[in-house]
């Protein structure tokens, strides 16, 4: 935890939506001091790093990142994740509960939680689990949960179909304030279903499942919240028809809040081509129309939240037929180059990524990072946006190597990333 | 003569003069089939591997002499029974035919896009033989020929293709062959049999089967799989009859010397009345059958001749 200067920077704040020059002043794990323009002046006795003007901005905060442990280590362990995400520039990772066995006991919490601390070198707050097994019969312990630092109850890709089992655990979460991130799908029309269902489903004989049925779990979720009161997080729409319910839900006041994929924003169902199973994720690709309106609902503030969705599976899972594949994708290591399309696409700003990407989770959740404020924890990441990259998979720092943007040029490099004004990469 | 595939895995690929191609070369297969000595040779030597995951007799027969009429050795695999109950995946299983060294794989798969995804795998010339709902290109040549035998011509025809439209690997080989060689493509089946935007691929989708069948030259049945019927995408067998149900007064609509087709193994009384079925004015449901061995043969042999000349040139040359 040195004291240092990081001068000559291109500073990115979310919070104030700018991007000026200047200098950010660290001292024992904190951010001391941000200083624009002129008066960056160096202090003394102070270790100085000259950022060159690459782009300084607060370290990502990655809602819903699936480290394999317990059960498929082989996929990913802390370690491995937690090498990627510094490299990635993601300083917290809010972790899934869809593991094997599923962490729905604040044993099993206490277990991520100590496994995080010792392997990975940047922050990790687990979610656990909404129901025990994530079968959707019996919620969880949430009080000891809560006390043992789970940040979020999911199911992950799980729908708690039963409504009344799903009632109670809104309910019983709402007097605990706990937050409830869900992925709003009906179950029953979207079983089954390898891809979106349109003319490329059509053509390649894939079963496929329609965008409508999002909007029918988004539709099922809002009434519910509206019945109970719950804090909810939507965590990975990806289709224009269910925009509406969800600006419904806001503007009516519900404590609720969505997210979409850095896949849904950068990809559509086009993708997949050839039957590449590296583009199976879930939910799945949509059409480009779909892609392009959550762009713009990311730019208007409608969805708060982008995350990378991380989904480590091993070469036997993905080379297999496309519907018998197993869905996701890596993407810590790709989510800031992926992001910068759309800052080079001309659609999103640096401090619009950046709100999305690091401040408004961080806020969902409760946590002090995700802003270039004095006081505010240390954990940076600078970058250089325009710095071209041919993505080879096999360099991940991930144990799987499951991207879809593998070849994929791209802009965007991470110079170095710091924890608590710790550094835990550089380039 | 053009043909440059690898592989026959779909119709999506082929361009309208491969497609000539292999009807040209079909034909003269269609006449040593009929000739007393049924025996050619330009397979010969070459080990032709049948690997079937879905059940099949009649494609699986069909290749079968195919491949023996042209001197090939022929072996069955009945992939059901064997490997994937042992928990092999596809691609081990490859692998291992693989090192057997075939020179034609013949590979019928219950899901989409696994045949794609086997000859990524291997260095032999593959064939689909249907893929899950995805393509099934020789019944779609065979078609073809069948069409081009009894109308004389292979263009500015109207078509229309029948029943469950959705799960049909052959109607989706048909639809993209028809359209390539520029014919009109009508659907005739209940919504719930029908592709989601199936319109985009230039065919009239048709919900009426009088209407569809107005003054079309072909009628292409699809069989209705049993598994369909119960109240899941029709409400019963009957009504499924009395509405798509290819009969003397539907069929009345269609152009007077309008054909007969069906790619077999017919539900009589399900989507075909049996009497039409057996019309040899109408039907040509046995020839398509006897186009199929032309076919495949054609189709084989061309693939074997890209694979020759494909293995003279030295892989880093």
């Amino acid at each position: 935890m040195n004291d240092m200067l990081l001068t000559n920077a291109r500073l990115i704040d979310p919070e104030a939506g700018t991007e000026v020059a200047g200098a950010v002043q660290i001292s024992g794990g904190r951010i001391a001091a941000v200083l624009t323009g002129v008066e960056a002046a160096p202090a003394t006795g102070l270790q100085v790093i000259d950022c060159s003007g690459k782009c300084l901005a607060p370290g990502i905060v990655d809602l819903g990142v699936k480290v394999c442990e317990p059960g498929e280590r082989h996929k990913e362990s802390f370690r491995s994740a937690g090498r990627a995400a510094a490299a990635g520039g993601v300083t917290t990772m809010i972790t899934r509960p869809d593991t094997l066995p599923a962490i729905d006991s604040p044993e099993q919490l206490e277990f991520v939680s100590r496994r995080a601390a010792e392997a990975a070198p940047v922050r990790i707050h687990p979610m656990a689990a909404l129901t025990k097994g994530r079968q959707g019969r019996e919620m969880v312990e949430i009080g000891f949960l809560l006390d043992a630092g789970a940040v979020a109850f999911s199911d992950a890709d799980a729908v708690v179909a039963d409504t009344k089992v799903y009632t109670r655990c809104l309910t019983y979460a709402r007097s605990l304030g706990a937050l409830v991130v869900a992925h709003p799908q009906e179950p029953i029309l979207s079983a089954g279903a390898a891809t979106t269902s349109g003319k490329f489903a059509s053509l390649k004989g894939l079963p496929a499942v329609s965008p409508m049925a999002e909007r029918l779990g988004l539709e099922r979720d809002m009434t519910l919240v509206e019945m109970t009161g719950a804090r909810y997080h939507a965590d990975s729409l990806s289709t224009a028809v269910a925009l509406p319910v969800l600006e419904r839900a806001k503007k009516a006041g519900l404590d609720v809040t969505a997210g979409v994929n850095i896949h849904h924003l950068t990809l559509n169902v086009l993708d997949i081509g050839d039957y590449r199973t590296f583009f199976k994720i879930k939910p799945p690709l949509r059409d480009e129309d779909d892609r392009l309106a959550m762009v713009e609902a990311v730019g208007a503030g409608l969805i708060d939240i982008i995350s990378s969705m991380h989904t480590p599976q091993d070469e036997e899972s993905k080379r297999l037929p496309f519907e018998e594949a197993a869905s996701g994708a890596v993407a810590l290591e790709t989510f800031l180059p992926a992001a910068l399309r759309l800052y080079h696409a001309g659609q999103l700003s640096l401090p619009q990524l950046f709100r999305a990407m690091a401040l408004n989770p961080a806020e969902r959740l409760g946590l002090p990072t995700g802003r270039l404020a004095e006081g505010a924890p240390a954990d940076l990441v600078l970058f250089d946006p325009d710095a071209p990259i041919v993505l080879d998979r096999f360099t991940l720092r991930s144990k799987s190597k499951n991207t879809p943007f593998d070849g994929a040029r791209m802009q965007g490099k991470v110079l170095r990333t710091w924890v608590g004004g710790t550094e835990v990469f550089a380039a | 003569m053009t043909f440059r595939q690898k592989h026959l895995l779909g119709i999506e690929g082929l361009h309208p003069d491969e497609i000539r191609t292999v009807l040209d070369l079909s034909e003269k297969y269609v006449d040593l089939n009929r000739s007393a000595n049924k025996h050619g040779d330009v397979l010969k030597g070459l080990t032709q591997i049948n690997m079937f995951f879905e059940n099949s007799t009649r494609t699986q027969s069909s290749f079968e002499i195919a491949g023996k009429r042209l001197g090939a050795d022929v072996m069955n695999m009945a992939m059901q029974a064997s490997s994937i109950k042992k928990g092999e995946t596809l691609i081990d299983t490859a692998l291992t035919l693989n090192a057997m060294h075939p020179d034609l794989l013949v590979v019928r798969h219950p899901h989409s896009g696994a045949v794609n995804l086997l000859a990524e795998k291997v260095n032999c010339a593959v064939l689909n033989a249907g893929d899950g709902k995805h393509e099934h290109p020789t019944q779609a040549l065979l078609d073809a020929l069948t069409i081009r035998y009894a109308k004389g011509r292979l263009h500015r025809l109207s078509v229309a293709i029948c029943g469950d439209i959705a799960h049909s690997r052959v109607a989706r080989s048909n639809i993209l062959l028809l359209g390539k060689m520029e014919n009109r493509v009508r659907l005739i089946g209940p919504p719930t049999l029908m592709p989601a935007e199936i319109g985009a691929f230039g065919v009239e989708v048709f919900e009426d089967m009088e209407e569809g069948l107005k003054d079309v030259d072909v009628v292409m049945m699809l069989r209705l799989q049993k598994e369909r019927m119960d109240g899941g995408f029709i409400p019963s067998e009957r009504e499924y009859y009395h509405r798509y149900g290819l009969d003397a007064e539907k069929l009345a609509h269609a152009k007077p010397d309008a054909i007969i087709m069906h790619p077999g193994p017919m539900n009589r009384g399900v989507e075909i009345d049996g009497t039409l079925a057996d019309d040899i004015n109408r039907s040509v449901i046995q020839d398509q059958v006897e186009m199929g061995v032309a076919v495949r043969m054609a189709a084989m042999e061309l693939l074997a001749k890209n694979l020759e000349a494909a293995r003279k040139v030295p892989e880093d040359a």
